[in-house]
């Protein structure tokens, strides 16, 4: 159980790590910095999302995850989305970028700069801008011959 | 947000978030008809992912359009309940569908208009706008490049490929002006900072930006706009039949939710 009396900013961050990204759940919404601002007051807890892409439909899914788990915290939990600063592929900090890494996902960069996930070799084709999903490109490596998304730079 | 609007801006304001919710409302709809039959299994993919951005972009606007005129509609209500007369996106996307040219010919035509009219709008001082068209700009980015290597392909192309191109270009030519024809409520917008420049100059910059190109490809430079003062009313047949597929479901079952 978690005493309610003890709730803060930095634990309430610690459980927004844990809530995955449905589309890529190796990812959390911390991973993928979508999250913008934390406000803990003794009769509520806000939280304010950035949306990755401005018609992403997990929208909905992510912001009722992460009511979910701050329901634990035991008082009413508000979860806003937000323009007013436009979440950027920079935002997904180094760890997230490891974990996309690691699934097969390599992370938004530079076009010269994209690596295939799988060997590391820089000789890779875009095969697709547009992906399975809004925010995923498709693409090739002609060193180990493996296609492998890449989250698009936006 | 608040902002307090003096009326005729507010209404300025409402007729220009309809007109561009409209715009990627009907293309969203209309390309996601090749959703399973596109010509290549990679572009199958890209046109279906373009058609799902736009519809995004379309309920964020609704959205908008909803707070603004705060009248107890909701973005579905905007979406899906109005007859087809009430729709108010341009000719240009009266179009149907068609061929794959023509399909690559309309959102060519419409995407660049569309990135001029999105750059005017960045500074707008209607914040909740200005805020979106930050977000928007950074996806319909990919749109361009996208449409600009299909028109640049179908136009370099021997025989079929160009001649359809060429064709589809005869066809929407008079009406590719229509995204950026004025409004009834011009004067209003510009008076109150909502958009960087009156509409009648971003078209002269978005048929400037297309000049080049053109004369590149060889193709025939742009006719002026037919009918402008009726850019944005007096649809086609072919719009009523989308109307009919697109509002089906919500007919069949009205306030149905997910």
């Amino acid at each position: 159980m978690i005493d309610a009396g003890t709730v803060d900013e930095a634990a309430v961050r610690l459980a927004l790590a844990e809530v995955a990204d449905p589309e890529i759940p190796v990812v959390s919404v911390t991973d993928l910095g979508m999250i913008e601002r934390v406000e803990v007051r003794p009769e509520e807890i806000r939280v304010e999302l950035l949306p990755t892409f401005v018609g992403c439909p997990a929208v909905d899914m992510i912001k009722a995850a992460v009511a979910e788990r701050l329901s634990a915290f035991g008082r009413p939990v508000f979860v806003d989305t937000t323009f007013r600063v436009p979440w950027t592929s920079e935002r997904i900090t180094a760890s997230g970028r490891a974990k996309l890494r690691a699934s097969g996902f390599a992370p938004p960069t530079a076009d010269s700069a994209v690596r295939c996930p799988y060997c590391g070799s820089g000789n890779v084709a875009l095969d697709n801008l547009f992906g399975p999903t809004q925010c995923r490109s498709l693409r090739y490596c002609r060193a180990c011959r493996q296609p492998f998304e890449q989250f698009k730079t936006v | 947000m608040v902002v307090e609007l003096i009326p005729a801006t507010k209404n300025a304001l409402a007729l220009l978030l309809l007109a561009m919710a409209d715009d990627e409302f009907v293309l969203g709809y209309s390309d996601s008809e090749w959703t399973g039959i596109a010509p290549i299994l990679e572009e199958d993919v890209a046109i279906s992912s373009l058609a799902q951005d736009e519809l995004g972009h379309a309920q964020a606007l609704y959205r908008l359009l909803a707070e603004l005129v705060a009248d107890g509609r909701d973005a579905d209500n905007f979406a899906y309940d109005r007859p087809p007369e009430g729709y108010y996106h341009a000719r240009l996307l009266d179009h149907p569908r068609g061929d794959w040219a023509n399909t690559i010919v309309r959102r060519f035509l419409y995407d660049t208009a569309d990135a001029v009219r999105l750059e005017a709008l960045v500074g707008s001082s209607y914040a909740p706008l200005a805020e979106l068209v930050g977000k928007m700009r950074r996806e319909e980015r990919y749109h361009v490049m996208h449409v600009t290597t299909w028109f640049e392909r179908l136009a370099t192309a021997e025989g079929e490929p160009r001649r359809r191109l060429l064709e589809a270009l005869e066809r929407m030519g008079p009406d590719a002006g229509t995204v950026l024809s004025p409004l009834p409520t011009e004067l209003a917008l510009e008076m109150a900072g909502i958009s960087e420049a009156p509409l009648p100059e971003l078209e002269r910059r978005w048929r400037a930006s297309l000049s080049l190109l053109f004369e590149r490809l060889r193709l025939p430079a742009l006719p002026p706009t037919r009918d402008p003062e009726q850019a944005r009313t007096a649809h086609s047949d072919a719009f009523r039949w989308l109307h009919d597929e697109f509002t089906s479901v919500r007919r069949l079952d009205p306030g149905a939710t997910w």
